[in-house]
């Protein structure tokens, strides 16, 4: 199917990349053949220990200088400073933290109303109803402060993520050099496991809130970024051309011309600032940050899942409502008024929601429980949830199938296919990788696939990384077999395509950490429940892509198909499928980085790979060691990424669906 | 005409689009042609161009879509930098023009029209219209008022709040019509201006920029895809082909004496008695007999003294003073069709 075809003239001397491949391969074999005789060498086995360099040493030494010598600590703490403040004055605003200006927390029924309003403003009464209505669930429930604490922390870093990621996306748009700069680390930036982002923050910055909010900013500010660029790109020449004969100067043409006209690919940039803000401000959890995360971390940790279940479902529910409402912001296009209309009216919505604000805080002076929710006035089911839940792994079927997964999987597939992966030679699972990247891909790419590999094998990280890419690649092919028939199923009319995908669209948008909940519920603490958490989470993109995938098979295609009467099945094999694969692949590139991601958090439940040691690098102040584990996740992460993307492009060039 | 320098005046210029545009001009040779540069990777926009344009005139370009008219135009107002050759505005050269300068003499001197309206998405019609005095530094009441005057002048009084998504593409085009006008420029470059509008507004609009440039004399150059429009309103035409200016003359010229097979055909179909004015005819000096005739008169309106008449010379006045006669067998044959082809 792919690549088979010859690139380079298999002339005298030449071969082609699928010989060299399938050269590679037969190597491979050879020595995990005799690795199984007993007769390979050790030291072809596994790097030795004598020759890995200290990295994580080296790393430390840089890390040192820089922080010490350089006096980056000192600046990093006077910019905590200006943070710390902003930080603490949200924290009183939002839950009543003591500290400067003293006047909070704002009563919850104010906030709920005024989400009500905004929702109203953006999307009419169904949002009016899903902003009030997650306000008034999270604090009957009893979150609210836990979830005022996140947002606190929420609304300093998104809108800090927003002006980074606009000035820089401005930047690299004018200056081609800032841009050539900026892609490479952004693409490393966005496979970095976001543990990586945290260590450095703490020794940065202060532990708790503010070392979160650094964290949270930064990974949030890639996709800003592109999205800056995508559409000051995108503006059409005339408008430009129009501001200029207008006599605009520089910063009148990016102020009135260039960023207004890029609107909708700006608000979409903030739609994933926001997004990514509330996934990694849960994750913060991690170094010490209150709020939602934190206590989920521990309602997991001590297994009270009913709570837990509770703290996902707000997080959910705050997941959706600032997703949906950012993204009706996107689709809000200015409308006019009447001439004439008086000012008040122009500015309706904003005097409502100041009434509704001042309205429900004056009430709540009257009326407490109108102000805070007070222990014990809650309607939290913690208790009587653990028992369903209980109660229903209890039932037998349930207790069966689950047991019979956990067996059958575990001792029949995971582990063996897992052991088997520990005992391949490390240059013979090297030669694997990149035989794959060269058959698939190019010479380019395998070049890239050896060079990665290779340092992983020389972080001193070997094993680890095996079991973390063990994980990944059990949980990837696991989705597939499940995500595919869904997705193929779906695509086959437009109802259920439709269906399927808003459900996918809303998964994505939940923080990662809510995948653990279900994981746990079934299979308690155990290495099923990693993967069962990554599969899940890596199901999303490609049910997703497989349905966009086949969906845009373009119509003509199809009907010549069933002109030539072909039957269903054939028309999905022969025509749809093949057309719809390189967008599918896409969606399997998707799912493995996510898996990526989601192996580092998963690491929770106890597994035995490199996020597992990434946590533990966070207790101490393991710099140098916590960048080498990160750096290992992202090099494999990024073989993949390269060749997969290259592979679905070339075949869309070859379709001519590019 | 007696102005000294021409408003604009551009000589041998080019614009090429490709991947080194001056590397290639450099090394190419003066009789490359359109299909041998498009064959080397490269488009010629424009094509060693010179052309006058002088104070208070009206000068239309035309051509096949592709031709390089709107190229050209953007090469006038510096929105393309030139691959070669010398574009002087007043006697400024703009090539060489500095960002500073440029902005200036664009705020000052400068109005265009765009083929695609180029409207701000954001701003509502009279923000759009107000936009470049807001940008001149106009204070935002005198800008309001002179905005609500031209988005009235061009009919879309009651608009002014719509946003240019929430208006047709004929109302589109007049709220980039009245962006211009609001500033009154010297040098008015209109690309299309009136392709998406219905007879009518057209009509109207056609008579406000005669008016505008007859009364304040105002240099216009205009782009247009419509003979009849541009016999209305030319001074002189200029026909382009595959980036090179054919011709560039006056209408009366253009149909009598086309300079190419290209212009001869592309000027076919007209109906040249719609076109000649009698003063093109006259011969200089010769003395007629009865009547005298308006230069200014086409032979279409002559058309039913010349039948019933029969004199041989008809003497033609400028004004009030003659200027000579005209013989009567010329302006026939032009009604008619002549036996030979050519003058
Ligand atoms: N920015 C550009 N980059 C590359 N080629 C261009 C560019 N702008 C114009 N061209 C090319 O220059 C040639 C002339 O284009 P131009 O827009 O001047 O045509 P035109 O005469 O205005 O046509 P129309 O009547 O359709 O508006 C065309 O072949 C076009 O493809
Ligand atoms: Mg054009």
């Amino acid at each position: 199917m792919s690549s088979e075809i010859v690139k380079i003239p298999a002339g005298k001397g030449y071969y082609t990349d699928f010989q060299l491949a399938i050269a590679m391969v037969f190597i491979a074999i050879f020595m995990i053949l005799l690795q199984y005789l007993g007769s390979l060498p050790a030291w072809l086995y596994r790097v030795p220990e004598e020759i890995i360099p200290n990295f994580a040493q080296w790393l430390d030494v840089i890390f040192n200088f820089v922080k010490d010598d350089l006096g980056v600590l000192v600046f990093t703490r006077f910019l905590t400073g200006g943070l710390e403040w902003l930080l603490d004055f949200s924290a009183n605003v939002f839950f009543g933290k003591r500290r400067f200006p003293n006047v909070g927390p704002m009563p919850w029924t104010a906030v709920a109303a005024v989400a009500a309003v905004i929702g109203y403003y953006l999307g009419g009464w169904k949002l009016a109803l899903l902003g009030g209505g997650t306000m008034v669930w999270t604090a009957l429930i009893g979150q609210w402060k836990i979830a005022m604490q996140t947002m606190s922390v929420l609304t300093i870093a998104a809108p800090l993520a927003f002006a980074i990621g606009l000035s820089l996306g401005v930047a690299a748009w004018k200056y081609p050099w800032v841009d050539r700069v900026i892609k490479p680390i952004l693409s490393v930036l966005q496979t970095l496991p976001f543990f990586t982002y945290l260590l450095p923050a703490v020794i940065f910055f202060k532990v708790g809130p503010t070392a979160g909010a650094v964290a949270t900013t930064i990974y949030a500010i890639p996709p800003m970024i592109l999205m800056t660029t995508l559409g000051l790109k995108k503006v059409s020449s005339e408008v430009i051309e129009a501001g200029k004969m207008s006599g605009c100067t520089r910063g009148q043409m990016l102020r009135h011309v260039y960023i207004p006209s890029a609107r909708t690919e700006i608000l979409v940039g903030v739609n994933q600032v926001i997004m990514l803000c509330l996934a990694m401000v849960v994750l913060t959890a991690f170094i010490g940050m209150p709020g939602l995360g934190a206590k989920l971390l521990a309602m997991m940790g001590s297994f009270k899942l009913g709570r837990s279940f509770e703290i996902g479902v707000t997080i959910v529910l705050l997941a959706v409502m600032l997703d949906r409402m950012s993204k009706a912001w996107v689709i809000k296009q200015p409308e006019h008024f009447e001439r004439g209309t008086p000012l008040w009216k122009r500015h309706s919505m904003l005097l409502l929601g100041l009434a509704v604000f001042v309205g429900f805080t004056l009430l709540s002076l009257v009326i407490p429980f109108l102000a805070e929710v007070g222990r014990g006035q809650n309607f939290s089911q913690g208790k009587e949830l653990d028992n369903i839940i209980k109660g229903f792994l209890n039932i037998e079927w349930v207790k069966v199938t689950t047991g019979f997964l956990r067996a059958f999987l575990n001792v029949q597939v995971l582990i063996p296919f897992r052991n088997f992966l520990l005992s391949i030679p490390t240059p013979g699972f090297i030669l694997l990788v990149v035989a794959f990247a060269l058959s698939i891909a190019g010479r380019k790419e395998a070049i890239f696939a050896l060079i990665f590999f290779s340092l992983v094998a020389l972080s001193g990280w070997w094993d680890r990384a095996i079991i973390t890419l063990y994980s990944v690649i059990s949980a990837v092919i696991l989705a597939a077999l499940i995500g595919l028939p869904v997705g193929i199923f779906a695509a086959r009319s437009v109802k259920w395509s439709e269906r399927v995908l808003l459900i996918c669209d809303t998964a994505q948008t939940f923080p990662s950490f809510v995948y653990l909940i279900p994981a746990i519920m079934l299979f308690g603490i155990t290495d099923i429940a990693v993967i069962f958490s990554i599969l899940i989470f890596a199901m999303v993109p490609l049910t997703r892509y497989t349905i966009e995938g086949l969906r845009t098979v373009p119509q003509e295609m199809t009907e010549a198909a069933d002109m030539s009467g072909a039957t269903r099945i054939q028309k999905l094999w022969s025509v749809q499928l093949p057309l719809a694969l390189p967008t599918m692949a896409v969606g399997f590139n998707q799912a493995i980085m996510f898996a990526f991601f989601m192996v580092i958090i998963a690491a929770f439940i106890g597994t035995q790979d490199l996020g597992q040691e990434l946590q533990r690098t966070l207790a101490g102040t393991d710099l140098g060691k916590n960048f080498v584990l990160g750096i290992c996740v992202s090099l494999m992460a990024l073989t993949f990424d390269f060749t997969i993307m290259k592979w679905a492009a070339d075949k869309k060039k070859m379709l001519g669906l590019a | 005409m007696s102005i000294d320098i021409p408003v604009i005046s551009c000589k041998n210029v080019w614009k090429i689009f490709g991947p080194d545009p001056k590397k290639f001009l450099n090394n190419m040779s003066d009789d490359m042609t359109f299909e041998e540069i498009r064959a080397a990777g490269y488009i010629s926009g424009v094509r060693d161009v010179s052309i006058d344009v002088n104070k208070g005139e009206m000068l239309v370009i035309m051509g096949l879509s592709g031709s390089g008219k709107s190229t050209l135009v953007r090469c006038f107002s510096r929105l393309h930098d030139v691959t070669g050759g010398t574009i002087a505005v007043e006697g400024q050269d703009i090539v060489s023009m500095s960002e500073n300068d440029l902005i200036e003499l664009r705020r000052s001197k400068m109005g265009m029209v765009f083929q695609s309206f180029g409207l701000l998405p954001h701003r509502t019609v009279l923000q759009n219209v107000a936009f470049p005095l807001e940008m001149r530094g106009q204070d935002k009441h005198t800008r309001r008022e002179r905005a609500l005057e031209v988005v009235k002048l061009v009919g879309l009084e009651g608009r002014e709040d719509y946003f240019p998504r929430e208006l047709s593409g004929g109302q589109q085009q007049r709220v980039g019509i009245a962006r211009s006008l609001a500033i009154e420029p010297d040098i008015w470059f209109l690309d299309e201006p009136f392709s998406a509008l219905d007879p009518l507004i057209r009509k109207e609009m056609q008579d406000e920029f005669l008016r505008l440039q007859q009364m304040l004399n105002k240099t216009i150059v205009f782009i247009t895809h419509d003979f009849d429009e541009a016999l209305r309103l030319a001074d002189r035409i200029a026909i382009m082909k595959d980036g090179a200016v054919e011709q560039c003359d006056t209408p009366d010229q253009i149909v009598l004496h086309p300079a190419t097979d290209y212009v001869r055909k592309f000027t076919e179909d007209i109906d040249k008695a719609r076109v000649v004015h009698a003063g093109v005819l006259t011969q200089k000096g010769v003395v007629g007999e009865g009547d005298a005739l308006d230069a200014m008169t086409t032979v279409h309106d002559m058309a039913r003294m010349l039948v019933n008449d029969s004199r041989e010379m008809i003497p033609v006045k400028n004004g009030d003073s003659l200027i000579g006669a005209m013989p009567r067998k010329d302006a026939l044959d032009i009604l008619l069709g002549s036996e030979k082809n050519e003058f």
